[in-house]
C-alpha cells in the first residue's frame, strides 16, 4: 500500500478532484473511481488506442498516463466530445456504419477528432497513418475511415453553422444513400520503400 | 422512412439503411459494456495463473495473501465442485467434455497449458488484488512439454491427459491412451482411381499457426451471489443461456437460480462463448459475500483463452485437362491445445464440399498439445482447410494453363450436390458468386507495372459457410403510441439488433426506429443460443419474422372489434387493417395498439425458430498485392469480397461484415500468429501479436450478391463467417503470381517469403525464430 | 504494478538529489510510454518515479545558428516533429519522431525517454548519433557531455550512474551540403519495433561531388546501435554512385551483431542492413540533390 494522493484537474471542462495511488494509470481512475467509462481498455499497454483521450489537447494513451500525471492539466474524454448535440464525427460514424461491436469506437473518435483538429482536411493517408494506433478488429477500417474523411468535408462545409446541413444529411443517411462507391484503393500508390 | 430506388420493388424497410438503435451509446460512451458495470460493495478479483505449459501441482499456499489488506476471498480448485464425468457441455458453436471444461477454469492437480488459472483472489482495490495475487505461492514440477502437434501424435510422445482414448471414425476407442483425441473420416467413390484418371495431380503441404480472434475488448465479469443462493452474473458473452447451462454444470446448480445478463460485447467472433471468469467471480462472490468484479489483461486474454486452431494439412488434388476435378485427398491434423475439441470436422466438411470430386478420401485428427484451448473463431476450421484447397486449385489451374475462375466455375457445386458428408446442398449462390468474380472490373484491370524491386500479382480463392439456425426465442410488446419492443435473446455483437428490427418494422409496417430492440437476459426471455456461426439475422430474424405472423393474427382481432367485424374478415398490408370485401373500413395498427386495453388488454407475441434448413453462403475473394522482392514485406493494394448474402437487410451491416472478415483473414495470411518456445507465448502484446492497422489495409470493396436461401424470410443468410475463408489462401496465390514462390506457412511474414524467394543462403535452420505454434 | 512513491520535481538540482535518495530504486519518469508497461509487467521496479515533465531545463525546444538545435530530455517526440529546424537540418530525426509508436505515443514519448531505455531498436538513436548529438547529464558530481553515441552500453543498459540525469541532447548545425534520412524495416506499416533501421547523414564537397563526411548507424542489429564506421570510411572521398552505395551496404553488416527473436532472425536482419542501408544513403543522395524526401 502506498499513500493516495491528491490530483486536480478538469476533465470535460469541469474542474475535478480525485485522490488515488500513484501506480494508478490515468485509464483506471476514468473508468473505476470517476465512473467514466467511456474510455475503454483495449491492452494497457499503448498497442490499441481504445483509451485515447485528449491531454491538454493532445490524444494520447490514457493506460500509460499516471493519474498522478493530470495534476493541474485538462483532460478530455469521449463523454466530452458531442457538444450542443452529437460532434460531426460521431454523426459520420453513425451514417457510415463505422463501428461493430463498438470497442474501438470511444478511441477512434477522441483520435479523430484531435486529427480533425490538426488537420482539418486530412488526406486518405494521413488518416490512416494517424489512426494507425487504433486498432478495431470488426470493420477493416474502410468506414471508419470513410466517416472521418467524410466529417472533415462537412465541418469545412459547413464552419460552425453546421447543425442543420447535418440534420438533412443525417436523413438522407437514414434512407439509404451511405457510400459504398466502388473506390480505387490508395494504398497501392504507397508501396513505400522499407 | 421512404421507400429507396436501392432495395428495388420489393421492400420497404429491408435493404435500406437505418442507423442502429444502440449507434447514439456507443458514439457517446454511453453503452454499457461488461467492465463497466460498478454494484455497491463491489470487489475486484484476479486471477493467478500458471507460467509453466506443463506441471505437476504440488503446493498452493495463499496464508500471505490470506493476510494482505483488502484481501476478502481466495479461491483454489478446491473450491469448485470435482467434475469427473463423461458430460459434454455443448457451446452452440463447439463443445467441450465437462471435466476438461472444468479444468480449463481452474487447473486440479496438474496444469496444461501456459496462462492456466490456478487460484484466485478478491479485494476491496484492484492493485490490492493484484499485490495478493502476487503473494500467492504456487510449487511446481515441471512436466515434459509438447507444443508441436504433429509431435503429439508421435507414439512416444509424452501424454497430456493420461485418460484420453483415441475416439475412432467408426465410433470405436483406441486401446492405448494418446494425444489424439479423435480420427475422423469422409470417403467418397474410388480414390486410387480416381487419381489415375487424372491429367495432373499435384500433393502439397500447409501448416497455419494459432491465431486469436482479437477482440479489442478483454473478457470480463462481474457476479453476486446471494444469501439465500442465487446468482447473478453481468457479462460479456456471445451467448448469456449458454454462459448459464456453463455455470450452473460447472458450479453444479439449478439453471434456475442463474440470471445471466449479457453486457454490450467488444467483439467475440467465436471466443466468447466458453465462460472463463464467469465461474472464478461467481465462486469469489460466494465466499466473500459481496459482488466481485473481473477483466483480463491482454496478455490474459492471449494465453487464458481459446485462440483459433493451429493446423498441419496435406492436400493433393488431381484434375482432368478440361479443369475437372477427378480426385482429392486430405490429411488434417488441428491442434485443440490442452483439451479435446479442434474444430477438424467443420474444417473437412468445408475443405471439398464447394467443389464437385467423385472421389475423395479425407482423415481429419483432433490432436491435444500444451497449449491455450482453442475456441471458435469465425467459421472455425475453415480457413485453415481453405489455405490448403483453393491453393493447390491455383496451382492446378496454372499448371493447365487455366484461368482460376474458369477452374472454379467448371467444378463449383451447386444445389443438389453433396457436402461430403452426403447431404446435398439446397439452393446455393457459388457460381453466381464466381460470375461475379469473373465479370468484376477489378478482376479484369491491369495490374500496376512492376516497379524496382516492387513485383505485383493478383490471387483469387472461395470458401463458404454453412449458415446455421439453432433456438431463437423471440417476444414483442405493444406500447401505447404504437411503438413496438423487440425482446430478443440474441446478444448483439455488430449491429444485428438494427437488422431485427428492420424484419419487425418491414413486416408490421412501422419504421425501424419505431421498434425498439432490447437484448434480454436469461430471466426474461426464452431460451436462445449463442449469437455465433453467422445465425443470428437468419435464425432469429425468422423468429421475428414469426413473431410478427403471431402479433398480425392477434391484432387482427382486436381490429375486427373496433371494426365491428368478423375476425376472418380482416386483413393486414402496409401497416393496416381492413375489411377484404369493403376495404374503405380500415384502422392503422397503431391505432388497435392504442386501443388494446378497450379491446382486451395488453398482447404479446412470440416467434421461436429450432430447426431451419442449412442456409449456406458462398464467397469469393480478389486481391492486389504488392511484394517488395528485396525484403519479403506484403502491402494489399486492392481488395475486392463478393459474397452470396442471400438478401442484404441492411447492406451497410453486411458490407461491414465482409470487410471485417477479410481483414481478419489478411491479418492471419501476412502478420499474425502465437510464437512459442517450449509452449511458452512469446508475444503476448499486441506489439509482436499484430492486428492489421489503417495504415496495413486499402479500402475493402464489397459486392453482395443475392441467391435467396431455401428457408427464411426473404431468402436471406448469415453472412458473418464466411469473409474469413477466402482471403488467406487469395493473399497466398497474390503472393504466388507476383513473385512465383508458393508460402504454405503462415503467417506469410516478410521474412518467410524473403526465404522463400531464396533471400536466405540456406532454408529456415534454428537461426530462424519460430513463427508458428 | 507494485506500489510506488512519485514525486514531480521543478528543477534539475531537485531531481537529482531525490534520485540520489532513492539509492538507485528510483526511476525517471518523462514520456513514459516504455517505463509504465515496463512497470506495470514487472519488467521494471521503483521505489520512487520521478517525474521530470516540470522541470523547465528539461522542456526546452531550441535552436539558434551558432550551437544548433538544443532538445530538453523530456520534450515529445510529436513537438520535436513540428519545430520547424528540425524537418530542415535533421531530417533523420524527423523521420524517427514521426514513426516512434502512433500519434498518442508520439504525443508523450520523449527522445530522453528513448535513449534511456536503451533498447537496440530505439528508432531516434540512429538518426541522433549521424547527427552528432551529445547527451548533456547531470549528477551529484556536476554536469558532462557524452556523445549520443556511447549513451547505451547494453540492451536497457546505459552509461548515467545512479543519481544521474539526462538533461538535454545537443545536435550542432550541420555543415552545409548535409543531408540526412532514416529508414526502418517492420512487417506492419506502422505500430511496430524496428526489425532493423538505419540513419545515414551526409555532406558533399559541393566542388568535388565527393563524400567530404559520412556518418551510417544502426539500430536493432545489435545490442546497442552502432556506427557502420566500415561503410562510413569507404564512402569519405567518393562519390554517392550505386556501386559506392552498394558497396557502402555490404560493409555496413559489418558493425551488425544481430540476434534472433521473435521479431527476426539475425541472418534476416543482417539481410536488411544492406538493403535499408542502400535506400537510406539513396534516399540520402535525392535529398543532396533537392529530390523528395523519402519516408521510410
Ligand atoms: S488500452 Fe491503452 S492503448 Fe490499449
Ligand atoms: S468496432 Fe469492434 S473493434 Fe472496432
Amino acid at each position: 500500500m502506498s499513500t493516495k494522493v491528491i490530483v486536480e484537474t478538469t476533465i470535460n471542462g469541469v474542474p475535478e478532484t480525485f485522490v488515488c495511488e500513484p501506480r494508478q494509470t490515468l485509464l483506471e481512475v476514468l473508468r473505476e473511481e470517476l465512473g467514466l467509462t467511456g474510455t475503454k481498455e483495449g491492452c494497457g499497454n499503448g498497442n490499441c488506442g481504445a483509451c485515447c483521450v485528449l491531454l491538454d489537447g493532445r490524444p494520447v494513451n490514457s493506460c500509460l498516463v499516471l493519474a498522478v500525471e493530470a495534476q493541474g492539466r485538462e483532460i478530455v474524454t469521449i463523454e466530452g466530445l458531442a457538444a450542443d448535440g452529437l460532434h460531426p464525427l460521431q454523426q459520420a460514424f453513425l451514417e457510415h456504419g463505422a463501428l461493430q461491436c463498438g470497442a474501438c469506437t470511444p478511441g477512434f473518435l477522441v483520435s479523430a477528432k484531435a486529427l480533425l483538429d490538426a488537420h482539418p482536411r486530412p488526406t486518405e493517408q494521413q488518416a490512416r497513418r494517424w489512426l494507425a494506433g487504433n486498432l478495431c478488429r470488426c470493420t477493416g477500417y474502410d468506414k471508419i475511415i470513410r466517416a472521418v474523411l467524410d466529417a472533415a468535408e462537412r465541418m469545412q462545409a459547413d464552419g460552425s453553422a453546421g447543425e442543420a446541413a447535418l440534420a438533412d444529411k443525417a436523413e438522407a443517411g437514414a434512407t439509404g444513400n451511405a457510400p459504398q462507391s466502388s473506390s480505387r484503393p490508395t494504398a497501392g500508390e504507397e508501396v513505400r520503400p522499407a | 422512412m421512404k421507400v429507396t430506388e436501392k432495395n428495388g420493388h420489393e421492400y420497404r424497410v429491408i435493404g435500406t439503411r437505418p442507423i442502429r438503435h444502440d449507434g447514439v451509446d456507443k458514439v457517446t460512451g454511453r453503452a454499457q459494456f461488461g467492465a463497466d458495470v460498478r454494484l455497491p460493495g463491489m470487489l475486484y478479483g484476479q486471477v493467478v495463473r500458471s507460467p509453466y505449459p506443463h506441471a505437476r501441482i504440488k503446493s498452493i499456499d495463499t496464508r500471505r495473501a490470506q493476510e494482505h489488506p483488502g484481501v476478502r476471498a481466495i479461491i483454489t480448485a478446491a473450491d469448485m465442485p470435482a467434475l469427473d464425468t463423461d458430460a459434454v457441455a455443448e457451446l452452440g458453436e463447439g463443445a467441450i467434455e465437462l471435466k476438461y471444461a472444468s479444468q480449463l477454469i481452474m487447473a486440479r492437480d496438474k496444469v496444461v497449458y501456459q496462462g492456466q488459472p490456478v487460484a484466485a483472489v478478491a479485494a476491496t482495490t484492484r492493485q490490492a488484488a493484484r499485490d495478493a495475487a502476487r503473494l500467492i505461492e504456487v510449487e511446481y514440477e515441471p512436466l515434459p512439454v509438447v507444443e508441436d502437434a504433429l509431435a503429439a501424435m508421435d507414439p512416444g510422445a509424452p501424454l497430456i491427459h493420461a485418460d484420453l482414448y483415441t475416439v475412432t471414425p467408426g465410433g470405436g476407442k483406441a486401446e492405448q491412451p494418446s494425444n489424439v483425441a479423435k480420427h475422423i473420416q469422409y470417403e467418397r467413390g474410388d480414390l486410387e482411381a480416381g487419381f489415375a484418371e487424372a491429367d495432373v495431380v499435384i500433393e502439397r503441404e500447409f501448416r497455419t499457426a494459432m491465431v486469436h480472434q482479437g477482440y479489442i475488448e478483454p473478457q470480463n465479469a462481474t457476479a453476486s451471489w446471494e444469501a439465500d443462493g442465487r446468482l447473478t452474473v453481468w457479462t460479456s458473452t456471445q451467448g448469456a443461456f449458454s454462459a448459464r447451462e456453463q455455470l450452473a454444470q460447472l458450479l453444479q446448480i439449478p439453471a434456475g437460480r442463474i440470471r445471466v445478463i449479457p453486457m454490450e460485447v467488444g467483439g467475440g467472433f467465436g471466443g466468447k462463448i466458453q465462460v472463463y471468469l464467469e465461474p472464478i467471480a461467481a465462486l469469489l462472490s460466494r465466499k466473500a459475500g459481496r459482488p466481485v468484479k473481473m477483466w483480463m489483461s491482454r496478455a490474459e486474454v492471449f494465453t487464458g483463452t481459446g485462440p483459433g486452431s493451429p493446423t498441419y494439412i496435406r492436400c493433393k488434388l488431381g484434375a482432368k485437362r478440361s479443369g475437372a476435378l477427378v480426385a482429392a485427398q486430405l490429411y488434417m491434423v488441428y491442434d485443440a491445445g490442452a483439451f479435446p475439441g479442434a474444430p477438424v470436422g467443420a474444417g473437412a466438411v468445408t475443405a471439398l464440399s464447394p467443389y464437385r470430386v467423385p472421389n475423395f478420401r479425407i482423415d481429419g485428427y483432433d490432436v491435444v498439445t500444451n497449449k491455450p484451448r482453442v475456441q471458435s473463431y469465425r467459421a472455425p476450421g475453415a480457413p485453415q482447410a481453405a489455405f490448403a484447397v483453393e491453393t493447390v486449385l491455383d496451382e492446378i489451374a496454372e499448371s493447365l494453363g487455366m484461368d482460376p475462375v474458369e477452374l472454379r466455375l467448371k467444378n463449383a457445386s451447386a444445389e443438389g450436390d453433396r457436402l461430403v458428408y452426403g447431404t446435398p446442398f439446397n439452393r446455393i449462390g457459388f457460381r453466381e458468386v464466381l460470375e461475379a468474380v469473373r465479370d468484376h472490373p477489378h478482376y479484369n484491370a491491369p495490374l500496376p507495372e512492376r516497379r524496382g524491386p516492387y513485383a505485383f500479382g493478383r490471387g483469387v480463392a472461395a470458401g463458404f459457410w454453412f449458415g446455421g439456425s439453432l433456438t431463437s426465442t423471440v417476444q414483442l410488446t405493444f406500447n401505447p403510441d404504437g411503438t413496438v419492443n423487440l425482446i430478443t435473446g440474441s446478444v448483439d455483437l455488430s449491429g444485428s439488433r438494427a437488422s431485427l428490427a428492420m424484419i419487425v418494422a418491414e413486416e408490421l409496417g412501422l419504421e425501424p426506429h419505431e421498434v425498439k430492440p432490447i437484448v434480454a437476459d436469461t430471466d426474461t426471455v426464452g431460451y436462445t443460443d449463442v449469437t455465433g456461426g453467422s445465425r443470428t439475422t437468419y435464425a432469429t430474424g425468422t423468429a421475428c419474422w414469426r413473431a410478427c405472423q403471431d402479433a398480425i393474427a392477434q391484432l387482427k382481432v382486436r381490429a375486427a372489434q373496433l371494426l365491428e367485424a368478423d375476425p376472418d374478415a380482416v386483413t393486414f398490408g402496409g401497416g393496416e387493417f381492413w375489411l377484404w370485401e369493403e376495404p374503405q373500413y380500415r384502422i392503422s395498427l397503431k391505432e388497435v395498439v392504442a386501443n388494446l386495453q378497450k379491446t382486451g388488454g395488453p398482447i404479446v407475441a412470440k416467434g421461436i425458430v429450432n430447426k431451419l434448413k442449412m442456409a449456406p453462403a458462398f464467397g469469393a475473394h480478389i486481391v492486389d498485392v504488392g511484394v517488395d522482392l528485396e525484403t519479403g514485406k506484403v502491402d494489399i493494394v486492392r481488395y475486392t469480397a463478393v459474397q452470396d448474402v442471400g438478401k442484404a437487410i441492411h447492406p451497410t451491416a453486411v458490407e461491414g461484415q465482409l470487410q471485417g472478415g477479410a481483414a481478419q483473414g489478411i491479418g492471419w495470411a501476412l502478420f499474425e500468429g502465437y510464437v512459442f518456445d517450449g509452449g511458452v507465448m512469446r508475444n503476448p502484446n499486441f506489439l509482436d501479436y499484430r492486428l492489421p492497422t489503417a495504415l496495413d489495409l486499402p479500402m475493402i470493396d464489397t459486392v453482395l450478391v443475392e441467391v435467396p436461401a431455401s428457408d427464411g424470410p426473404y431468402g436471406v443468410r448469415g453472412v458473418g463467417e464466411t469473409p474469413i475463408v477466402p482471403p488467406i489462401a487469395a493473399v497466398a496465390n497474390a503472393i504466388a503470381r507476383a513473385t512465383g514462390v508458393r508460402i504454405r506457412e503462415l503467417p506469410m511474414s516478410p521474412e518467410r517469403v524473403w526465404r522463400a524467394l531464396g533471400g536466405a543462403d540456406q532454408p529456415a535452420s534454428d537461426d530462424q525464430a519460430g513463427e508458428t505454434g | 504494478m507494485e506500489a510506488f512513491a512519485y514525486a514531480a520535481p521543478r528543477t534539475v538540482a531537485e531531481a537529482v538529489e531525490l534520485l540520489v535518495g532513492a539509492n538507485g530504486s528510483a526511476r525517471v519518469l518523462a514520456g513514459g510510454t516504455d517505463l509504465i508497461p515496463q512497470l506495470q509487467e514487472g519488467r521494471r521496479r521503483a521505489s520512487l518515479v520521478v517525474d521530470v515533465k516540470r522541470i523547465p531545463d528539461l522542456c526546452v525546444l531550441d535552436w539558434n545558428p551558432e550551437e544548433g538545435l538544443t532538445i530538453g530530455a523530456a520534450v515529445p517526440c510529436a513537438q520535436v516533429a513540428a519545430f520547424p529546424r528540425v524537418q530542415q537540418h535533421y531530417p533523420a530525426l524527423h523521420t524517427a519522431c514521426t514513426l516512434i509508436g502512433s500519434v498518442m505515443v508520439q504525443n508523450r514519448a520523449s527522445l530522453g525517454g528513448n535513449l534511456c531505455n536503451a533498447a537496440p531498436s530505439a528508432d531516434s538513436v540512429p538518426p541522433l548519433i549521424v547527427h552528432a548529438a551529445e547527451a548533456v547529464i547531470t549528477g551529484p558530481g556536476g554536469t558532462r557531455r557524452v556523445p549520443v553515441e556511447s549513451v547505451c552500453t547494453g540492451p536497457g543498459q546505459t552509461c548515467l550512474a545512479p543519481g544521474e540525469l539526462l538533461v538535454r541532447l545537443h545536435l550542432p548545425v550541420p555543415p552545409p551540403h548535409t543531408a540526412s534520412a532514416y529508414l526502418r524495416f517492420t512487417p506492419r506499416n506502422e505500430m511496430d519495433i524496428a526489425v532493423a533501421g538505419v540513419a545515414a547523414a551526409v555532406t558533399l564537397d559541393p566542388a568535388e561531388g565527393t563524400c567530404a563526411h559520412v556518418r551510417v548507424a544502426l539500430g536493432a542489429v545489435a545490442p546497442t546501435p552502432v556506427r557502420a564506421i566500415a561503410a562510413e570510411e569507404y564512402l569519405a572521398g567518393k562519390p554517392l554512385t550505386d556501386e559506392h552505395l552498394r558497396r557502402a551496404a555490404q560493409l555496413a553488416v559489418e558493425a551488425a551483431k544481430p540476434i534472433s527473436d521473435v521479431r527476426g532472425s539475425a541472418e534476416y536482419r543482417r539481410h536488411l542492413v544492406t538493403v535499408l542501408t542502400f535506400r537510406t544513403l539513396r534516399a540520402v543522395r535525392d535529398r543532396l540533390a533537392g529530390g523528395p524526401a523519402a519516408r521510410s
